[in-house]
């Protein structure tokens, strides 16, 4: 239990960190909970005769731990909305980014990227195998989510990346991978009994290989 | 009233108006469906500890046409209605069903509910609900199989999953009979409460079990009519073709949010009454007063009140817009504060009391210190950047798996041991109690504390293979450690169960007061008399008033009466007398 699995975008170092946050704060509160809880265990276990405190509560401790606790969870919640925000909010410019469009069909995931003109939704774009996705690493990557039939979800694990893609309304996610590697891609989302089976390969390469992989398949079709 | 003795058979058990036996049916259905429901968890888990072996002896029974092993269409129909069962069929019933109905109109001093026949009805409505989903296992493309929280457009449209034919529309049916239930059963609990309390009880002198029925019933009332609604919209999209939720003409993420708008609040609905349960059980066992009554009920309607504005930490990936994650998340780490608040006034409970540790105490205590490790779990998921990568993996299975079973479960067997005696009239051996609780607990932590670990490696719930991952393959091992656990806790049961019935015929009479407990339901022969109470009580104190200095026992009953006690403030009389339906 040493955190998550280990993460390859610039969004993971954040997202760990705030796990760790709340991992530490949780540790404390749950140490501090159970440990109270098993001493009061021993300590006022049955014994014969003796008679219980005649005590109904302490109004300066109900504050104590009202006030405390209200502010750290708030405290928390505050302090995750940057990463958040980032995540989520703020997107990269297209124009720095490789956008890349990819489609979710019951059980399988096709990537389709822009061809020499840059744009997607044209002629010469390029359709990369199914359950096949690269991405370069290095610079953003947008992807716009598509569904055709049911609710998928496109989850990276190692790039700390997960968005449902939702039939009729599309969906995008951007991040920016920082290490080379092949790794999976899992659908998170219950979409039909093929849904165990239902991953892609996913390839983070330096722009130069990416670019070369793009012309191969290119080239083949 | 002398005519319970004219009542025959049926009247008296079957189709009866008395609120301790329509009690008794919820318990006993209830126990029926944890019992399936168990059985689909063994099936599931073992699935994932072996996925696509044979299963020795079940497999041939189940699936012996498809070579004794489990086929992969089943898989997703065993993760649905293993929710929807033990949600809907055993956690709700056995909580509001069973110890609502019957605790009620005993801890307030009333002869029966406000409407009785209300009150028969709403058990009765279930009855075609049970059939109605019984009925899934038994179609040919098999029940739901979209997973408890139906997602649309999987849950209508025919062809996505065998799962989402007959079975689906069968599970929509069903579960409109159960919210029906549920909203019948709710506004009865809450008129009762309000309006048939005994002379002097106060509501600030009702016990915390009387105070989490009467929550959960507002809940209920305001929560379910929306889930009602959104399976109307269901049924009609399946049925006659509207789009609601269809892809493009309608709103495939509306059913998300009004699903959640109920079921959300349902997580409430399913702990409240077990904290209720747990702090009258503590309080009684620690030979002390429950510590903080005033804050333990400003929390539980804190948690009601927050619980409806939190529905959206559901659905942080979703595709909602993220800037409504960032109200969620707000919402929802605020809605741990009232939990905290709760956990530490049963520690301050427990200090400096007297305790002692039977079977429904110990069961108490495991609820608070599994309820612990839910809710602190439940902060990482409200933590949006952390939920993107914890969102929908076995996390979140491990976080709602603590707070139900670690916390509801256990709730619901100390309450079930607790009240035994009363209910039965016999009390049930507190050593298999106890045997039954260490097994119980050990196994369960083996099974669900390792899910926090899957859910760090990123393992999608509801996935019937997931070692076809490279990522996850390293995951097996620890996964067949947990179904062996499993086999360990579901044997376990069968000691609660042989205890259970054994003492229902054999056990030792029960006096009065078996615990020496404070609430009026002691002061009534155990079980009580039809219409509970000869005359009715008047009440005194509060319910907790243990280790008084004013008397020399380490109890003091509600409704004793004390020398210079003040005569209690008439509370007006019910206008008709409840049982006057009859």
């Amino acid at each position: 239990m040493g955190g998550l699995v280990p993460g390859l975008s610039t969004i993971a170092a954040p997202i760990d960190q705030l796990f760790m946050v709340v991992l530490i704060i949780t540790g404390i509160a749950f140490f501090l909970v159970e440990g109270v809880l098993i001493y009061f265990l021993v300590r006022y276990r049955y014994r014969e005769g003796r008679k219980a405190k005649f005590v109904h509560g302490n109004r300066r401790v109900e504050i104590l731990w009202t006030v405390v606790p209200g502010l750290m969870l708030f405290g928390l919640a505050v302090f995750q909305y940057d990463t958040w925000t980032k995540a989520k909010i703020d997107f990269p410019s297209e124009a720095v980014s490789e956008v890349v469009a990819v489609t979710a069909n019951q059980f399988e995931w096709k990537a389709t990227y822009a061809g020499e003109d840059g744009q997607l939704g044209t002629e010469d774009d390029i359709v990369a195998p199914i359950n096949i996705l690269h991405f370069p690493i290095g610079r953003p990557v947008i992807v716009e989510l598509q569904s055709t039939d049911v609710l998928h979800s496109f989850f990276i694990p190692v790039l700390r990346v997960k968005q449902d893609v939702v039939p009729g309304r599309p969906s995008r996610v951007w991040f920016e991978a920082i290490g080379e590697g092949e790794y999976e891609l899992a659908c998170a989302e219950l979409c039909g009994l093929g849904h165990y089976r239902m991953r892609a390969f996913v390839t983070l390469e330096t722009q130069e290989k990416f670019e070369a992989w793009l012309e191969e398949v290119a080239a083949r079709r | 009233m002398t005519e319970t003795a004219e009542l025959s058979f049926v009247r008296r058990y079957v189709f009866s108006t008395d609120h301790k036996v329509i009690g008794k049916q919820f318990l006993f259905t209830a126990m029926g469906f944890f019992t399936l429901g168990g059985i689909l968890a063994l099936l599931m888990r073992t699935q994932l500890a072996w996925p696509w072996q044979e299963i020795p002896v079940i497999g041939k029974l189940l699936f012996g046409s498809g070579g004794n092993i489990l086929p992969p269409e089943t898989y997703p129909a065993l993760v649905t209605m293993h929710g929807t069962i033990m949600i809907f069929f055993f956690i709700i019933p056995i909580l509001s069903g069973a110890l609502g109905n019957f605790l009620i109109p005993l801890m307030i001093g009333a002869k029966d509910m406000a409407f009785p026949r209300l009150n028969m009805f709403s058990y009765w409505v279930m009855v075609p609900a049970f059939l109605i989903m019984l009925a899934g296992f038994f179609v040919a493309t098999g029940p739901a199989a979209a997973g408890w929280t139906s997602y649309v457009p999987l849950s209508i449209l025919k062809d996505a999953i065998p799962g989402s034919e007959m079975g689906q529309t069968l599970w929509v049916l069903s579960m409109m009979l159960v919210g029906t239930s549920s909203i019948l059963g709710a506004i009865n609990y809450i008129t009762t409460i309000v309006m048939l309390r005994a002379p002097g009880m106060d509501m600030f002198r009702l016990p915390m079990t009387i105070w989490a029925l009467f929550i959960t019933a507002i809940l209920a009332t305001f929560a379910t009519p929306v889930l009602t609604a959104a399976l109307i919209l269901m049924f009609l999209d399946r049925t006659i073709g509207t789009l609601f939720f269809a892809a493009g003409e309608g709103q495939v993420i509306l059913w998300q949010h009004l699903f959640w708008f109920y079921s959300h609040p349902a997580v409430y609905i399913m702990i409240l009454p077990a904290m209720g349960v747990a702090s009258d059980i503590i309080s009684t066992f620690s030979r002390k007063p429950l510590f903080g009554y005033k804050p333990m009920v400003y929390s539980m309607m804190a948690i009601a009140a927050l619980g409806f504005t939190v529905w959206g930490h559901h659905m942080f990936v979703s595709g909602m817009n993220p800037l409504l994650g960032l109200t969620f998340m707000t919402s929802t780490m605020l809605i741990a504060l009232p939990s905290a608040i709760k956990t530490f006034n049963w520690l301050g409970t427990l200090w400096g009391g007297n305790l002692q540790l039977r079977a429904p105490m110990l069961n108490a205590l495991a609820f608070v210190s599994t309820f612990v490790i839910g809710g602190l779990s439940g902060i990482f998921s409200a933590a949006t950047p952390v939920d993107i990568f914890l969102h929908d993996t076995y996390w979140i299975v491990g976080h709602i798996h603590y707070v139900l079973f670690g916390g509801s479960l256990f709730g619901v067997f100390a309450g079930v041991q607790y009240w035994f005696p009363k209910m039965f009239g016999r009390m049930m051996s507190d050593r298999w109690g106890r045997i039954h609780f260490i097994l119980t607990f050990v196994t369960f932590n083996l099974i669900f504390l390792p899910m926090f670990v899957l859910g760090s490696y990123g393992m999608p719930r509801r996935i019937a293979d997931p070692y076809q991952y490279e990522m996850f393959s390293n995951l097996q091992g620890l996964n067949q450690f947990m179904t062996y656990a499993l086999y360990v806790l579901a044997l376990s049961q069968f000691i609660l169960a042989g205890n259970f019935f054994y003492s229902l015929f054999r056990g030792k009479v029960a006096s009065k007061n078996p615990w020496k407990a404070n609430t009026l339901e002691w002061t009534l022969d155990s079980p009580p008399p039809h219409e509970n109470f000869e005359h009715t009580p008047t009440v005194y104190r509060g319910p907790y008033e243990y280790s008084s200095p004013l008397v020399s026992a380490d109890w003091l009953a509600q409704d004793q009466y004390l020398d210079g006690a003040k005569p209690p403030e008439a509370i007006p009389a019910p206008a008709v007398s409840p049982a006057a339906g009859d």
